[in-house]
């Protein structure tokens, strides 16, 4: 048992952590290449900075996919979503004589208003929230290349090339970001009582409505948020790459995002929300990813590797072998006493 | 006419019969040494109040549970059931009261689902229907059995229960509180099935919590108290206040006389129900509570308390009744609205309904007053470190501290934190269903000097309780509750444990 007196501290947070580093700290043995950073033209390089980058989206999708697993729900439309709002950006960018600034909210408020919609299916109408969102996750490419008419757009945009890659204070813009909206988060789930609210009717819906929480506007709100999370994703992904591939845009990152919050200890059937240890979850994944594709394991074994080390964080993480690992531990002490 | 019945198959040896049945789960014995005998076409209710072992005498009967020591005999024959489905197959058949059939799947497949009639290996349609008719009519029901399962009423769906575990050689029925969702005409449709069973030379186990109906249709009443057997008597030849002192364990000289609680002076209501109620779940009731008062509502178990205390709070709607607090008229259709209104309740299933087991102690206890000012104004960290504090110092709430999860504390502390959370609202009337079940003594005591500590402070209470001695110490009036109904109300030195028991026995 760890002990932490009087720290408030959960006991937790250790898991996704120390899996995140021992990760890296296996990879830098054998091939210190890997942990190696550079500082070169006012700029860092390094596979690792590689890694922060390249998990932004996944990152920022996770943030909203963990506010709704807290509800006891879940979200598989927000590939989707990526689709269309990336799609919705680059029209607005190529074919209207609109501010950036105006893209962004508009592209925004498309992720929201989506968003919105699977939350009235799920809280007012009573869907359960794997259909729900099964229905756009689906038909949502589609809305996608309808908005594009079927085909790529890609465009040319200063403001969007500084979102996909550009510099701050010797940061990659992107990772300000995703940095900002997890603080946002936290801000908004902390500081006011949603947090509380959502935890509360996730983990005992039945006990929230006795205290008179209104579940129904919390899980509406969950869901916006992870429209806009989504569509947000969708503008850096396409920044990223200065065109909107609307076929591969956003694909299985619904994947990706749950099992980031499912990594940073969140638990399907609703409750406690772990915002900063959903960051490293979608960190684990990015690097496993990164590792990968650096390591020249054959393309079609990428995906089983990925799922074995994936399989492997979670079997530590479960419930059952960390009951094992404790029944271990009192045993041993039991001998010794 | 049903002694003569009784005398009339009483020298028949018994179709069932239990000797010395035992069972205990983890060191606390749920049967202790519990006889039991049930005649050829007899029909025998088996009452009990919460824990008296019914459930447990069934499930060893029926052999979910094995059984510690005993003998069953059946039909003469040692009995020995390793599961329901095998019980059944020996002709002892079981209806529980939440209908476990398949709601969504057709009636036909419902009752031939165990036992498909095949066809060169295949399901036979045609053959299934036509069983399923011939079942269906067995308990008088002429449905189409093609239909969905679910497009028919609760009770329909009791009475294809019934067909199914009848099914083809079904000896002995037991039903496990058939009536709990029933209206009084669906009722009467029961028991004139169950009469019908009777005279084919079916016996009944009936399971029930409401006397009356247990009047109109048993034979025989066995009573268990505390996996304890009492007795078996004739019912034509029992009076209710004995049956009842039978289920309460004390006899009306043993129970005390004492009265507890004053009646308050002045009575200066804050709270009144008129003819408040809802169908198949309470019988409209009259009710008012003081400022400063305590009443109490009792009555055995499934007596309409609950559901009362459900029907003030929101938690169910009412469909008749006005309801006025503090001089204003309400209509309270959900929790929110009462909790606006100045209420605040403590349910009786503290796991299911009160705690939130993964959130911290401090986080549940100022969950109500935080959704009482909803989510834009947050509760300051330092004022509610502050209020938690002081709760856990006023209750004496023994948790090490703030943030552990609630779940891991004891029950008894659980039911502070919960009290707890209310207090923090600073309700008006506070609704506490069953507020010393299943706590130890020391909480036990705490909460009850709590209680008369908020009454002196002039918040009104409204407790239900099926501990009369704890009623009778606190409360200064007494609703009693009966059959879903509200049958008697007492007053201040009216108030004895005597005096309760023979309101509900009348």
């Amino acid at each position: 048992m760890m002990n932490l007196k009087g720290l408030s501290i959960n006991p937790k947070i250790w898991g996704p952590i120390l899996s995140l580093v021992a990760i890296i700290v296996i990879m830098g043995i054998i091939d210190p290449g890997f942990v190696r950073i550079e500082f070169k033209d006012g700029r860092f390089y390094g596979s690792l900075i590689d890694v922060l980058v390249r998990a932004t989206p996944t990152a920022i999708i996770a943030l909203g996919m963990a506010v709704v697993i807290g509800t006891r729900g879940i979200d598989l439309s927000v590939g989707s979503v990526v689709a269309i709002c990336g799609a919705v950006a680059a029209m607005l960018i190529t074919e209207t004589d609109l501010s950036f600034a105006s893209v962004m909210v508009l592209s925004l408020a498309a992720g929201g208003v989506i968003g919105m919609l699977n939350g009235i299916m799920v809280s007012y109408i009573g869907i359960q929230p794997i259909i729900a969102t099964l229905i756009l996750m689906v038909s949502g490419r589609g809305i996608a290349q309808l908005i594009t008419g079927g085909r790529s757009v890609s465009f040319d945009s200063v403001a969007m090339d500084i979102i996909g890659s550009g510099m701050f204070l010797a940061i990659p813009v992107r990772i300000w970001i995703a940095a900002g909206l997890l603080l946002l988060t936290i801000l908004v789930m902390r500081k006011t009582a949603i947090g509380l609210f959502i935890e509360s009717v996730g983990a005992n819906a039945r006990a929230s409505r006795y205290v008179g929480i209104e579940a129904r506007l919390f899980k509406m709100f969950a869901y916006v948020f992870s429209g806009i999370c989504a569509a947000l994703a969708g503008v850096i992904l396409i920044a990223d790459v200065g065109i909107a591939e609307i076929n591969r845009l956003g694909l299985w990152l619904e994947l990706d995002a749950i099992l980031a919050v499912v990594l940073a200890g969140g638990s399907l059937n609703g409750g406690r929300i772990y915002l900063g240890l959903t960051i490293i979850g979608a960190l684990i994944i990015q690097t496993l990813t990164t590792i990968i594709f650096s390591s020249g394991v054959p393309v079609e074994y990428n995906l089983i590797v990925k799922a074995s080390i994936i399989l492997a964080v979670l079997l530590v993480q479960s419930p059952t072998t960390q009951a094992a690992i404790k029944d271990l531990n009192m045993k041993r002490k039991g001998v010794r006493t | 006419m049903n002694m003569n019945v009784a005398t009339a198959v009483d020298e028949a040896p018994p179709l069932l019969s239990i000797q010395n049945l035992s069972k205990g789960f983890a060191g606390v014995r749920a049967l202790d040494d519990v006889s039991f005998s049930i005649r050829k076409g007899e029909i025998h209710a088996l009452l009990g109040e919460n824990g008296a072992g019914k459930s447990t005498f069934i499930k060893v009967l029926t052999g979910v549970y094995s059984r510690d020591a005993g003998q069953i005999l059946f039909e003469g024959e040692a009995f020995h059931a390793n599961n329901s489905g095998h019980a059944q197959s020996l002709g002892v058949s079981t209806v529980y009261q939440e209908v476990n059939l398949i709601p969504t799947m057709t009636v036909t497949e419902n009752l031939t689902l165990l036992n498909q009639p095949r066809r060169f290996g295949l399901i036979s349609p045609r053959k299934a229907e036509q069983r399923a008719r011939e079942m269906l009519e067995r308990v008088g029901l002429n449905i189409d059995p093609s239909e969905q399962l679910d497009h028919f009423s609760i009770a329909v769906q009791q009475l294809i229960a019934i067909a199914r575990a009848l099914g083809t050689k079904a000896k002995l029925l037991i039903l496990d509180e058939p009536t709990a969702s029933l209206d009084a005409d669906e009722v009467s449709r029961l028991f004139e099935l169950m009469t019908e069973l009777k005279a084919q030379g079916i016996s009944i186990i009936f399971v029930t919590h409401f006397l009356d109906q247990v009047y109109r249709i048993s034979d025989r009443i066995t009573v268990l108290r505390n996996g304890q057997y009492v007795d078996t008597y004739n019912t034509a030849e029992l009076p209710q206040s004995e049956l009842i002192r039978a289920m309460v364990g004390k006899s009306l000289d043993e129970l005390s006389k004492d009265t507890g609680a004053e009646s308050r002076a002045v009575q200066d209501t804050l709270f009144a129900i008129d003819q408040y109620g809802k169908q198949r779940c309470l019988e409209p009731v009259d009710l008012t509570v003081a400022r400063g008062e305590i009443v109490g509502l009792a009555g055995m178990l499934g007596s309409g308390r609950t559901e009362l205390c459900n029907l003030i709070f929101g938690v169910d709607s009412v469909d008749s009744g006005e309801m006025t607090l503090a001089g204003q008229s309400q209509s309270i259709r959900s929790p929110k609205q009462a909790i606006d209104a100045g209420m605040a309740y403590c349910p009786e299933d503290r796991k299911v309904d009160g705690i939130v087991a993964e959130l911290s102690v401090r986080e549940n206890m100022i969950l109500a007053l935080q959704a009482k000012r909803g989510w834009l104004r947050p509760i300051p960290m330092a004022e509610q470190k502050a209020m938690v504090e002081e709760m856990i110092d006023r209750l004496s709430i023994k948790t090490p501290n703030m943030n552990k999860p609630i779940g891991e504390l004891s029950g008894g502390n659980q039911q502070k934190v919960i009290l707890a959370r209310w207090l923090l609202t600073h309700p008006q009337l506070l609704l506490l269903d069953e507020p010393t079940r299943g706590i130890d003594v020391g909480a036990h005591h705490d909460i009850i000097e709590i209680m008369n500590e908020l009454c002196e402070q002039g918040m009104s209470l409204l407790v239900a309780s099926s501990e009369l001695e704890e009623l009778v110490v606190f409360a200064h009036r007494v609703a009693i509750m009966k059959d879903r109904r509200k049958v008697k109300e007492l007053t201040g030195s009216e108030i004895s444990q005597q005096s309760i028991v023979a309101a509900i026995a009348q």
